[in-house]
């Protein structure tokens, strides 16, 4: 009798962190804030620029109750994210992958800076020299610079 | 009857604005004053036309005459007769009508100016708003006609025409689909006219432009003349831009006020334009420069406030195939592609004779800080240009459609928002011509130093975010620069006219209200800067269902469901509204009241978010979704918002002081008095 209790002890102290090991394995349910966290990412096909996670309509809470299946099933948010653009097309992810025609959206608008920048540093460059001061040089009664600019664009004014 | 009356006061105005085009034109080139003078009649018979043919639909809307197709599409019997009238925007046939009426209103103030100085400009500004005018009208009367009937034909189909198809019956339905839901709210009742009043009044300053380019005017007399339009028109756009924000925040429950969505860029990208305009346009009144650029500008915000007239309200752009069915999107694409395009030929025609009188001298100097505010804005404008764009371009070249949504913005437009704060702080301590380095240096380094405080004091109190210590850093930076220029100025005047502080204070203020009208802008300006970093920066929300009499918590707030209630209204919603209790620090805030409204005539669900606001921040609840039979349980989603209500707040401030740099001076009206004692006396 107490050797039988004597091996129980001993099997379940072998025993124990295989099952609390094991109940780690099945995880807690996904939460609405991991849900969201992806579908806020996303962007349904059919309600243009409202991202998912804030969309009201039926389709889009399918679409969360598939993001949570998949956490629960333990996908890992690339995999999932990778799983709606392969069902739905690439204008499902908030901004479009860098890759093919898609580079033209991100070198566009830095490239057109640039120039524009190259062309304000040539006006810079090419009419340096040849300019004068425009507030006068005369000292103000006060002789503070900062009074007789202040009182030069009240007199300019229209 | 009614509907008759309607489009037939608006071919007239047609008839009207191509003609009086044609004969300003003619009058011009032939020096015909007369014929000028008959074109200028014209087109002040357009405003009364379509006034009466506003009212038209108006009186259609407000009767319930369903048989008119637009009449059905846009109001319904359950709604209120207040909503019926601003329906007249409700629609894209009605507010095309109303953007007509707008134009023919503000061409019509523009022509009972006095003219005696500048008589030249008086034809090509008629040209300018009869062309714009008659672009308009066209597409009322041929493509989006607001006065169309429905008829049935002997198979039952509906069809819809202006005159009887031959085979068909009138068609008298008994109530209509009803406005949007969305937009049966105060603030989307009052942003698209305001919207609409700074597109329309942008035409104005246009048109000037192109009768100086026309009539070989180099100096700034147009911007002169132009220059409390141009303010107007800022004004009206900013206040449409801030009451689409709130709309959005109260109405579209995602928590935000500004999701990056192609309608908002449209409105927002003329006013991009126009900020730069107002900017440098100063540099052309001090120094006589820039005077391509301005130019540039101009025609750059009409063919804009032209593009977001037509995106705002059709929305054909989401796909290249919805572009090309609707009839008006090729049309609004030409008359841009056109109109862009000869004023562009006209201003490269007049390149040399617009040659600056000053050139660029440092770096330093206040006009080289305006080009650089200038590039900035550029900056943005492409990236959202682009942005909008994009997603066309992809589907027609690839056959894919993508998705450019906020974080594409707002990434690339970030750091060019942080340059243009930096330079709001520079540029006031900067002058005219050559500045050095050393003296802008001077004035800005203690300046700078003393705006440590701000982020110092913030980090000791616990924000650790970078980006968001560098934001209020630059802010306090310019709040600290703009208020030392208004002690600055008052003091030198309290020397030296030996008034008082204050006296002197607000007589400096009030003389020079453009200069320091701008300055409480750029205050307001940092006001909503601190909302925008607070909401943009640390905004934190959290979802969770929760049974009667549970919490869910986001913060120092909890948030505790205690009842949900289900019901019809008389107006056909039906409306879930939870009823929650929100507390700090557990201390009781009292209770908010989130609810879904479904309207069944559209199928359309609505979110109306339960807020508690203060000035720290915003508790901000949605009911997301519930048990529609036990009605125990119901998710709740809520963001904490920090700091958000100064937004609100800075665009008061904004507004308010817009309308003090616009308003009219005692010099103004003496120089128009002078102007007046000099014609007498060369009478005499």
């Amino acid at each position: 009798m107490q050797r039988s209790l004597k091996v129980y002890l001993v099997l379940m102290a072998i025993a124990a962190p295989v099952l609390i090991a094991s109940a780690a394995v099945q995880p807690p349910p996904p939460s609405d804030d991991e849900v969201n966290a992806i579908a806020h990412q996303l962007y349904c096909p059919v309600c243009e620029n409202v991202p998912l996670d804030v969309c009201p309509t039926q389709a889009c809470a399918q679409w969360r109750a598939t993001i949570r299946d998949k956490l629960a099933q333990g996908w890992s948010e690339a995999q999932i994210k990778d799983y709606f653009v392969e069902q739905y097309g690439e204008r499902v992810l908030a901004t479009p992958p860098a890759r093919g025609l898609n580079w033209l959206v991100y070198v566009l608008p830095p490239a057109a800076f640039l120039a524009g920048a190259f062309v304000l540093y040539r006006a810079f460059r090419s009419g340096g020299q040849n300019s004068e001061p425009l507030v006068p040089t005369a000292p103000d009664a006060d002789g503070d610079p900062y009074v007789a600019r202040l009182e030069e664009e009240l007199r300019r004014r229209s | 009857m009614l509907a008759n009356l309607g489009y037939f006061s608006l071919v007239l105005t047609f008839v009207a604005a191509l003609y009086g085009a044609g004969a300003a034109a003619y009058g011009a080139v032939r020096r015909r004053p007369a014929l000028v003078e008959s074109a200028r009649h014209a087109m002040l018979l357009t405003w009364p036309l379509v006034t009466l043919a506003s009212l038209s639909i108006i009186a259609l809307l407000v009767g319930r005459h369903y048989e008119v197709k637009y009449v059905a599409a846009v109001t319904s019997n359950a709604m209120p007769t207040y909503l019926k009238v601003t329906a007249l925007w409700g629609g894209q046939a009605g507010s095309l009508v109303f953007w007509s009426w707008l134009l023919s209103a503000f061409a019509t103030a523009a022509s009972l100016r006095r003219w005696e100085r500048d008589r030249e400009f008086l034809p090509w500004v008629i040209v300018v708003t009869m062309i714009t005018l008659a672009f308009f009208i066209s597409l009322v009367i041929f493509f989006e006609n607001p006065f169309q009937r429905l008829w049935q034909t002997l198979d039952g189909r509906q069809v819809s025409a202006l005159f009887q198809p031959s085979g068909t019956i009138p068609l008298f339905p008994t109530d209509g689909q009803g406005l949007n839901p969305l937009l049966r709210h105060p603030g989307m009742v009052i942003h698209p006219p305001m919207l609409y009043l700074g597109f329309v009044s942008f035409v104005i300053p246009y048109a000037f432009a192109i009768a100086a380019l026309v009539t070989r005017r180099t100096d700034d007399r147009w911007i002169r003349i132009t220059r409390r339009w141009t303010l107007v028109a800022w004004l009206f756009l900013s206040l449409g831009l801030i009451l689409g924000g709130r709309w959005a925040y109260d109405v579209l429950g995602w928590g935000g006020y500004w999701g990056w969505d192609p309608v908002e860029i449209a409105a927002f990208m003329p006013w991009l334009t126009g900020t730069a305009f107002l900017h440098s346009v100063m540099i052309q009144e001090k120094r006589g420069m820039l005077k391509h650029w301005n130019m540039l500008l101009i025609i750059l915000t009409y063919s804009l406030v032209i593009f977001g007239t037509f995106l705002t309200r059709s929305g054909v752009l989401s796909s290249v195939h919805a572009f090309a069915q609707s009839a008006i999107g090729p049309m609004f694409f030409g008359f841009i592609g056109l109109t862009f395009v000869v004023s562009v030929s006209l201003l490269m025609n007049r390149w040399g004779e617009l040659r600056g009188e000053n050139h660029l001298g440092s770096v330093f100097a206040r006009e080289s800080l305006f080009l650089l505010n200038n590039l900035l804005f550029m900056g943005i404008l492409v990236v959202c240009f682009w942005g909008v764009l994009f997603p066309l371009i992809s589907e027609l070249f690839t056959g894919q459609k993508v998705t450019v949504g906020p974080p594409f913005y707002e990434r690339a437009t970030g750091p060019l928002w942080v340059g243009l704060l930096f330079l709001m702080g520079v540029a006031p301590l900067s002058a005219y011509g050559a500045t050095s380095w050393r003296s802008l240096g001077r004035g800005l380094w203690k300046l700078l130093l003393l705006s440590l405080i701000v982020p110092a004091a913030l980090y000791f109190s616990g924000v650790t975010l970078a980006g968001a210590l560098i934001g209020y850093w630059l802010i306090g930076f310019v709040a600290i620069v703009t208020l030392v220029e208004f002690w600055r100025g008052a003091l030198a005047r309290h020397r030296r006219h030996a008034e008082s502080l204050p006296l002197a204070f607000w007589r400096m203020a009030i003389r020079n209200r453009r200069r320091y009208g701008g300055y409480i802008i750029h205050l307001g300006v940092v006001l909503m800067a601190i909302g925008i970093i607070g909401i943009e920066m640390f905004q934190t929300e959290t979802q969770g269902t929760l049974a009667r009499g549970e919490s869910l918590s986001l913060g120092r707030y909890t948030l505790t469901y205690e009842s949900l209630a289900q019901f019809d209204t008389a107006d056909g919603r039906n409306v879930a509204r939870a009823v929650v209790q929100v507390s700090r620090d557990g201390r009781n805030l009292g209770d908010l009241y989130p609810r879904r409204d479904f309207y069944y005539a559209s199928q359309q669900p609505m979110t109306i978010p339960g807020v508690r606001s203060s000035l720290q921040d915003d508790f901000y609840v949605l009911l997301v979704g519930w048990e529609p039979i036990a009605q125990e349980g119901a998710t709740f989603k809520i963001y904490h918002n920090p700091a958000v209500n100064f937004v609100w707040m800075g665009g008061l401030i904004f507004i308010a002081a817009t309308l003090l740099a616009a308003w009219p001076t005692r010099e103004f009206d003496g120089l128009r008095e002078a102007a007046t004692a000099r014609a007498v006396v060369a009478r005499a």
